[in-house]
């Protein structure tokens, strides 16, 4: 990200004049009204701002933003993002992509964007469904959905997409929810003041093909007891009364929710998101069972990682030191004379 | 003993032998120790695709053909004049490719019973009477190499080794080479080891030494120097000469070059050249698939770098995609294609010319790109920077087609003059362009060009959003109104046949030629042997040559109806003949051939004679 400078922006001005496409009532239009308003306060100019979509209704995101933006292919947005993030450490680089875009056909692009640590903001509206194409499974639909394309249901087990991302070992980990404006900022900021690739799962509803697919972690008569915000240095607990906890029981690999009440406090994990190894975020994001109860939501991972384009771009420097004064076509034409060469005439 | 020297004006050698042998190094020292002499040269490297094939085996057989004359010449030469052959697999390999009288010098060291019968040879070829015909020199390479070592602290397998420089010296010495780049090679090479430089140093003196004693070889040769232009010059291959190209394109447009790329045969050498010029701004990138090479490559220039991607096809028809979307975009893109010997996997290290029409039509939509191909090792220098000022200046996506004959294939390069290259200077745009004084309309044309604006990010007030929907005239905002469709259609094919190519020249000396031949790319060499063999045969033939083939030069139609006969010979079924009777409404005669190498001058020159004559 480019360092701040002093610009007074306001939620309009990142509005584009285009005409917003989405149906009525999709999860987008929160996304896309939280982002607007938040563009502001990072203080970067809107010219140096760039979205790379893909395609999916989620990577409609671009044309309605009044910065640079390029609405590309399917699964591609990444790989293209790199190649600019690379040439140009003085943007802010932002990918928008669909569970489709970024876990099925661009899934490859997306776990080396992150292993590279390429410097980019990576958002996944995830809706569990392919919205574009009309309601296909995507893979993040449950085993056994019931869809246009599997009217016996699905027999492909999802991907887990922080999991994914852990794996590869991205540097920075979260995930949030559209209809959660605040946390949705939150995670926004903390995302785009990262430094490497910043991968984002947003929550998303697509009311139309996969309505309520979250409803769990909204509803207020359940919300509680199925979301867990984690704080950086707070101890992991949730449920309306704090009834709940994490713990990491010995002998296991992974984590545990207890009841609270039930556990010596200083069993109780206090989550830290720059724990160097990736297991215990890892952990983390194992927690959820297929009902979507203990979904932990916010930051989970946040270390740094000299990033790719940074180490590349620091190689280049590097060579061009060496020039000691010659041009560039002085330092071509030695280039070109290279190795044996001899005179006729 | 004062031996013979005899004077001749040209000569093919092709170094054979195992993959371990050495032999790409033994013939690129040769060449070196050549071109130093002023000799043209023209050079074919052959190697399996297998990286260790077992030692001794036909497929591990790995070879190196020089070919060098006191003219002008090329290509590397129809058949070798002299075979090189380090052991029974390398004789077995290449014999059939030698015209009889040859001379094969052999290393009977490894004609072992056991390395015979692993090539299928039931007795040696070396005392059965099948090598009758041939100038026949038997020398124990291997064993006078060792022996010349004796006193070496080295390894005997490092002393085995050593044959290949022997041989080299051996044959430095019967075409009487000068040899003195060759030792500061060896310096350099094994400079972290100076016992290998006097090891392999002592070698090359031994063969040369044995040349001038043995009473097998009685005569020595000469070729004299060529009567090229004056000038400062190298050796250099189409590889290295199409990543110089790059390099130079972005030092004379003052951009910042991005490669994309992903390996394959016989592309990675440019990724790897490129590599090593970081200090011209050249970011390379090895990305972790074509699709993604070719996109970060767009990308980069989106932000207003020279964006490259270089592969081969298998790797280009995964970019397809990625290339539609730039003709939408309208942004400027290098596509490289080494082209190989497919469909599939194929021959990797074998060479065709079979991804024309891919690179004019392979992609979904009306999506049409520029096209060129360079003709000679060199000439891929000349090319990049072509297809980079075409890139540029049209903002359009240039698909170069190389191929594994030019990429490996090496001949001497005229150094040019740095200040003379093209100026590839762009313009970004810096200012809203709207008629009526605001706002920016990113497909507003240049009315000549009918290039839109490259305006990058960072770029304050010129915020704006492309894609790959179709966009709206002027404005880039997302339609689907049929007409603004159509126009678009139009408009980027327009774009295309906008851009402004020299017309092609025709090479036709005694005049009067009744036959044209057209070619494309690579076989500008054979073809233009073959051509002035027949006219030193009496026969008249045109000659001419295509660089750019999308869009083709204006004079074509013109040039090809002055003919009664057009051929147009293709190391494919016949792309562009196709392409050729398709679009100017002629009668070419097509003559193919696909057997993963290059034609040959002499295969050429017979065809052609059967037109002329029948003309
Ligand atoms: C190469 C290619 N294949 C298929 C499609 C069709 N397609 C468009 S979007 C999409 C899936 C989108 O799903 P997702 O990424 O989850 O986005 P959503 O629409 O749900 O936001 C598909 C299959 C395409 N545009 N390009
Ligand atoms: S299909 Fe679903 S995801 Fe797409 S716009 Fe409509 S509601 Fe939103
Ligand atoms: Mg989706």
């Amino acid at each position: 990200m480019p360092d701040p400078v002093p610009v007074s922006l306001t939620t309009k001005d990142f509005k584009s004049d285009q005409e917003v496409r989405w149906c009525p009532g999709c999860g987008d239009y929160a996304i896309l009204a939280a982002v607007q308003s938040f563009m502001p306060e990072l203080g970067i100019p809107r010219e140096r701002t760039v979205f790379v979509s893909g395609i999916g209704c989620a990577a409609r995101f671009p044309y309605y933003l009044n910065t640079y933006g390029m609405h590309s292919i399917h699964g591609r947005a990444p790989a293209i993002a790199t190649g600019l993030s690379t040439t140009r450490p003085d943007l802010s680089v932002w990918v928008v992509s669909g569970d489709g875009d970024a876990l099925s056909i661009g899934g490859n692009h997306l776990i080396h964007a992150l292993r590279r640590n390429v410097n980019l903001t990576i958002l996944m509206f995830n809706n569990r469904i392919y919205g574009l194409t009309k309601g296909q499974y995507s893979p993040t639909s449950e085993l056994g959905k019931i869809t246009k394309s599997t009217p016996a249901g699905s027999a492909d087990s999802p991907f887990n997409p922080l999991s994914l991302a852990l794996g590869a070992e991205a540097t920075f980990v979260a995930r949030t929810i559209d209809s959660d404006r605040k946390h949705l900022q939150s995670v926004l900021r903390a995302a785009a003041e990262h430094h490497g690739s910043a991968f984002v799962e947003i929550y998303q509803n697509c009311n139309i093909f996969n309505d309520e697919a979250f409803e769990p972690l909204k509803n207020p008569a359940t919300r509680d007891d199925y979301l867990i915000r984690l704080e950086h240095g707070s101890p992991i607990t949730f449920g309306a009364q704090g009834q709940w906890c994490v713990i990491h029981p010995p002998g296991g690999f992974g984590l545990e929710v207890k009841e609270t009440a039930s556990v010596d406090p200083a069993e109780i994990v206090t989550h830290d998101a720059a724990v160097a190894e990736p297991a215990y975020a890892f952990a983390l994001s194992r927690l959820p069972d297929l009902d979507l109860r203990h979904t932990p939501i916010g930051v989970f991972r946040r270390v740094e990682r000299p990033s790719y384009d940074a180490l590349v771009r620091e190689q280049v420097a590097t060579a061009k030191a060496k020039a000691n004064g010659a041009s560039q076509e002085e330092q071509l034409a030695a280039a070109l004379a290279s190795g044996d060469t001899w005179t006729i005439g | 003993m004062a031996k013979q020297v005899r004077q001749l004006d040209r000569v093919v050698i092709r170094f054979a032998g195992d993959s371990g042998d050495g032999m790409q190094l033994t013939g690129d020292r040769f060449t070196s120790e050549t071109a130093q002499l002023g000799n043209d040269i023209s050079t074919l490297p052959n190697f399996p695709a297998e990286i260790r094939a077992p030692a001794g085996t036909l497929p591990g057989v790995s070879s190196f053909q020089v070919h060098f004359a006191d003219t002008d010449i090329l290509t590397p030469g129809d058949a070798p004049n002299v075979l090189v052959a380090m052991n029974p697999a390398a004789l077995k390999a290449n014999l059939a490719d030698l015209p009889r009288g040859a001379d094969i010098i052999v290393n009977t060291d490894e004609f072992s019973k056991r390395n015979l019968a692993k090539v299928g040879y039931t007795a040696s070829p070396l005392t059965d009477g099948s090598l009758d015909g041939y100038a026949v020199h038997e020398v124990g390479l291997t064993s006078m190499t060792v022996a010349a070592l004796s006193d070496h602290a080295i390894s005997k397998k490092d002393a085995e080794r050593a044959k290949n420089m022997f041989a080299l010296g051996l044959l430095s010495w019967l075409y009487s080479r000068p040899y003195e780049s060759t030792l500061t090679f060896l310096e350099r090479k094994f400079a972290a080891r100076p016992e290998l430089v006097a090891a392999n140093t002592a070698a090359f003196k031994a063969g040369w030494n044995f040349g001038e004693t043995t009473e097998d070889f009685s005569v020595q040769y000469e070729v004299a120097p060529a009567d090229l232009p004056a000038g400062h010059y190298r050796n250099i291959t189409g590889n290295v000469a199409l990543a110089l190209g790059i390099v130079a394109a972005g030092v004379r447009s003052g951009l910042p070059v991005f490669l994309g790329a992903y390996p394959i045969t016989p592309a990675s050498d440019i990724l790897h050249e490129l590599s090593k010029h970081k200090r011209f701004g050249v970011t390379t990138m090895q990305a972790e698939d074509e699709i993604a090479a070719v996109g970060a490559a767009l990308g980069a220039a989106y932000g207003g770098a020279l964006g490259v991607t270089t592969s081969s096809g298998p790797g280009v028809a995964l970019k397809s995609e990625t290339i539609s979307l730039a003709v939408a975009l309208e942004l400027p893109l290098l596509i490289v294609d080494v082209q190989r010997a497919g469909p599939s996997t194929g021959m990797p290290t074998k060479t065709e010319q079979a991804d024309l029409q891919m690179a004019l039509y392979g992609r979904h939509g009306e999506a049409p790109v520029a096209v060129v191909a360079p003709r000679s090792p060199s000439d891929c220098f000349d090319t990049a920077l072509e297809a980079a000022r075409i890139a540029l200046t049209y903002r359009t996506p240039v698909v170069l087609l190389s191929d594994g004959y030019l990429a490996n294939g090496s001949e001497p390069w005229l150094l040019p003059d740095v200040a003379s290259l093209p100026d590839l200077r762009v313009e970004f745009a810096d200012a809203p362009n709207a008629p009526n004084g605001d706002g920016f309309l990113p497909y507003l044309r240049d009315q000549e060009t009918l290039a839109r604006p490259w305006a990058i990010p960072g770029t304050p007030g010129l915020q704006h959003r492309i894609g790959g929907l179709e966009k709206a005239d002027r404005t880039g905002d997302i339609s689907y109104d049929p007409a603004n469709h159509d126009l678009m259609v139009r408009t980027r094919a327009a774009r295309i046949e906008a851009i402004r190519v020299p017309d092609v020249e025709v090479e036709d000396p005694d005049g009067g030629a009744q036959v044209l031949v057209l070619g494309w790319g690579s076989t500008y060499g054979p073809v233009g042997a073959a051509c002035r063999a027949l006219r030193s045969r009496g026969h008249a033939v045109a000659q001419a040559h295509l660089r750019h083939l999308a869009p083709l030069p204006a004079n074509l139609g013109a040039v090809l109806r002055r003919y009664e006969k057009v051929v147009v010979p293709e190391v494919n079924l016949g792309q562009l003949a196709q392409l050729v009777r398709g679009r100017y409404l002629v009668d070419a005669i097509s003559y193919n051939q696909v057997r993963g190498l290059p034609f040959t001058a002499a295969e050429l020159e017979g065809m052609l004679e059967e037109v002329v004559k029948n003309a």
